[in-house]
């Protein structure tokens, strides 16, 4: 058993933390974050440079990672610095074109993006009941439909999406170009985009592909929980520090025991969820992906708002507001619990698996 | 014990929601149910729908226009009033100054002052908040001086909600720096139109503009502003925080919250299914319920003991810390049951026809957020425990 990175992925971890420490600073990411199209592209393309979307694929398709870990470890670093950049569209649409076999170099190395357009306004989280649909139209296929809040859609220049094909989900190409496209900031930040469907042409990538979807939700969502720990860990790492800098009564208000334990509380909270992550990551590529990604998620749900909550209750006003790096925080860990399915989502998965 | 109301309570009950009925604009109603933020229009409005049937200044006696109401009657007004989305009442010169003028202030004071905060004339905003003082009030530094007969004012406030619809703010400041700390502080009040006052918006984290911070620099104010004694402000602003307040618990907007909660989980689906058949977030409305039925009793328990009493006691900080985490609770429902469609940064979309969740969601998110302030001004919840664990435990 180890609980080390490999020195590859540690290396690539200093050098998007150092990279994003510097060149992304959160007032940077504030003037970015919250006005379409909520993405830097300069910075889009340095953070390419270092690497992090290469490590979203395996060797043989062009990269070098595209395991649980490499994923972790790159949104981990994103976490931290709160990046709105559309990263999580690369890791999913990376991990379906590498399933598939297709050919990835241009989303590996930045130039074309990608946006995993699966959740529907009645079926955000269970894709079995999308309703979107797909037929067969010339040489090619048209959909009908309407996606939601699709992660870095706003900025896409291909959306993979999912769509029922004879009764199956099915997964089709699109370009953003052909479709009705509609971005708009979200409150905690970072751009998403309404996917408008009307006969809009697709290229059929896999039918029958609710294995590939599912893969593609699983590594999604170890993206999103480690992208929570690392917001976590700087969430807590500003709260501890506040509690040692703020005087109230004549001490640090640190001082007070309720306080003490509140934050310790939060502490255990965040090493319990960064091990579910872990957990979730080195499951990735087994039989069990699914229960454990539900697993990590449901976790991260819970910890993610006591974290949020708790920052700003032990801040007291400071972190209501919008200059304080906090409340950007406390935004992005209880709205990230709406992607991929939220907390009782996974947990009716995993109260299912019980039943069966 | 019985718990329903008396036969005059009903009456009264019904003359309000028919008042309601008739008199609050739907457009102002519709605003409130929206949940984005209110004009300044809308506010003075509709203290001026309820001045004309003297209603607005539920808590002052009745010689100085108040109704005269029971505190039964007090919280039937405040219930129904939730009941049909009427906007809250602005409370900083009605349910703050107004009372402490009403017990401190001299007769030209209050003959001078009330009717303005009646009329709408003023409009008055809350000094006490300092950037080094927050739960430690006591340590505030904005300093007074008397210079024969003005005071001179330098420092800053902050947090000052709704400062700039204000053209008043009643302040505390220090006024003996070398007493004991509560000893040396004064309650004086300064016209926003001064020379030397500077206010800038605070924007918060949902993006909204409801509180500001003040500057004073060599603001001069005529002495006879103090209100009370000088270096008797303390006393003063522990009467303001402890004076009855029926509306601490928020039960009014909890039960509105709650309502909304179920019409949206009826509405929502989830893959086929009405969001209200999930077993799961069934039980989170229904853990809701529970705790707001328990609520809507602990607080009229209380309300009736500080009658009983003549004032009331420190178990009202239950009220703050319980309903607090209730209403909290409940936004937190609001936005989780619309999900990801919960995520568009309110009216970015207002042009296009771009339908998110139900109409009049769009919000959710952000009030969420905002309510997180709840628990932490007007005396955090860790002061309402230490309040609580000292005055009724004796710890
Ligand atoms: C939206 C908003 C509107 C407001 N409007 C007004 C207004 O109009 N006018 C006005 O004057 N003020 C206003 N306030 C200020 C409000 O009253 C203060 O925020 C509040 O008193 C807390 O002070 P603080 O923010 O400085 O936090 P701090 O006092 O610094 O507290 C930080 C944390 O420490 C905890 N803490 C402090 N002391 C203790 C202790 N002894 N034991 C345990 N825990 C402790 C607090 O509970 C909190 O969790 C407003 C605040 C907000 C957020």
């Amino acid at each position: 058993m180890d609980f080390n990175l490999t020195e590859d992925r540690r290396m690539l971890s200093d050098s998007l933390n150092r990279y994003l420490g510097d060149k992304y600073p959160v007032e940077h990411r504030n003037r970015v974050a919250y006005d379409l199209p909520c993405h830097d592209p300069e910075k889009w393309d340095e953070i390419a440079e270092l690497g992090a979307l290469f490590a979203l694929a395996p060797e043989e398709a062009g990269g070098f990672g595209g395991g649980g870990f490499d994923i972790s470890v790159v949104f981990e670093a994103l976490g931290r610095a709160l990046c709105p950049e559309p990263v999580l569209g690369a890791a999913m649409a990376a991990r379906i074109l590498t399933k598939l076999g297709t050919d990835q170099e241009a989303l590996l190395s930045g130039a074309t993006k990608y946006a995993v357009a699966l959740a529907e306004v009645d079926a955000p989280y269970d894709l079995s009941e999308m309703a979107c649909t797909a037929s067969a139209s010339g040489d090619g296929h048209a959909l009908s439909g309407r996606k939601t809040s699709v992660y870095g859609g706003q900025v896409a220049d291909v959306f993979i999406v999912a769509a029922m094909l004879d009764g199956a989900p099915a997964l089709f190409a699109v370009q953003a170009g052909d479709a009705e496209v509609v971005g708009y900031p979200m409150m905690d930040g970072g751009g998403a985009a309404e996917l408008l469907l009307d006969g809009t042409p697709g290229k059929l990538l896999a039918a029958d592909a609710g294995a590939i979807v599912q893969d593609a939700i699983n590594a999604g969502i170890v993206a999103l929980c480690a992208e929570a720990v690392g917001a976590m860990d700087v969430t807590h790492a500003t709260t501890v520090d506040y509690l040692k800098q703020r005087k109230q009564f004549g001490v640090p208000i640190g001082k007070f025991q309720v306080l003490q334990h509140r934050a310790v509380d939060m502490l255990t909270e965040i090493e319990q969820a960064r091990s579910i992550t872990i957990k979730a990551a080195a499951e990735l590529d087994g039989p069990d992906a699914a229960r454990f990604a539900s697993m990590a998620k449901n976790m991260i749900g819970r910890a993610a708002r006591l974290v949020a909550e708790e920052a700003i209750q032990m801040h007291g006003g400071i972190a209501m507001t919008w200059e304080y790096p906090v409340s950007h925080y406390a935004k992005r860990l209880v709205m990230l619990d709406a992607q991929l399915g939220d907390t009782d989502y996974h947990l009716s998965r995993i109260m299912a698996d019980l039943a069966a | 014990m019985d718990l329903s109301f008396t036969k005059e309570e009903l009456a009264f009950r019904d003359e309000v929601r028919s008042y309601l009925a008739d008199n609050l604009p739907e457009r102002i109603s519709d605003a409130v149910r929206r949940g984005g933020e209110l004009t300044k229009e809308m506010m003075e409005e509709w203290h001026a729908i309820l001045q004309r049937k003297g209603w607005l200044a539920t808590i002052w006696p009745k010689e100085y226009g108040g109704p005269g109401w029971t505190p039964v009657q007090k919280h039937i007004f405040e219930e129904e009033c939730c009941r049909a989305y009427a906007p809250r009442i602005v409370p900083f010169g009605l349910s703050m100054l107004g009372p402490v003028l009403i017990r401190f202030g001299t007769e030209e004071q209050k003959a001078e002052i009330l009717p303005r905060i009646l009329d709408g004339t003023d409009w008055w905003c809350q000094g006490y908040s300092e950037p080094g003082a927050g739960s430690d009030l006591a340590s505030l530094k904005t300093r007074a001086v008397r210079d024969g007969d003005e005071w001179v004012i330098n420092g800053q406030k902050t947090w000052t909600t709704l400062g700039q619809h204000a053209n008043k703010i009643f302040c505390l400041c220090r006024t003996d720096p070398d007493a004991k700390q509560q000893e040396g502080i004064s309650f004086i009040l300064v016209d926003l139109d001064t020379p030397g006052i500077e206010m800038r918006p605070i924007k918060l984290i949902e993006g909204g503009h409801e509180v500001n911070e003040v500057f004073f620099t060599d603001v001069r104010v005529p002495y006879g502003n103090l209100v009370g004694e000088e270096n008797k402000g303390w006393t003063i602003a522990k009467y303001l925080l402890t004076h009855e307040r029926t509306g601490i618990a928020g039960v009014g907007f909890s039960m509105q919250s709650l309502e909304e909660v179920k019409a949206l989980a009826r509405k929502v689906k989830r893959g086929g299914k009405r969001l209200i058949d999930d077993p799961l977030f069934a039980a989170r409305i229904a853990q809701a319920e529970v705790d707001l039925e328990a609520m809507k009793i602990t607080n009229l328990r209380m309300l009736f003991r500080a009658q009983e009493m003549g004032a009331p006691g420190p178990e009202t900080s239950i009220l703050k810390i319980k309903g607090t985490v209730i209403h909290q609770e409940l936004k937190d429902l609001a936005r989780r049951a619309l999900g990801p469609v919960a995520a568009p940064f309110p009216g970015y979309l207002a042009e296009g026809n771009i339908m998110f969740g139900p109409d009049g969601t769009e919000h959710n998110a952000a009030r969420y957020f905002n309510n997180r302030k709840t628990s932490i001004f007007g005396g955090s919840n860790e002061i309402q425990r230490n309040i609580l664990s000292k005055a009724a435990l004796e710890l």
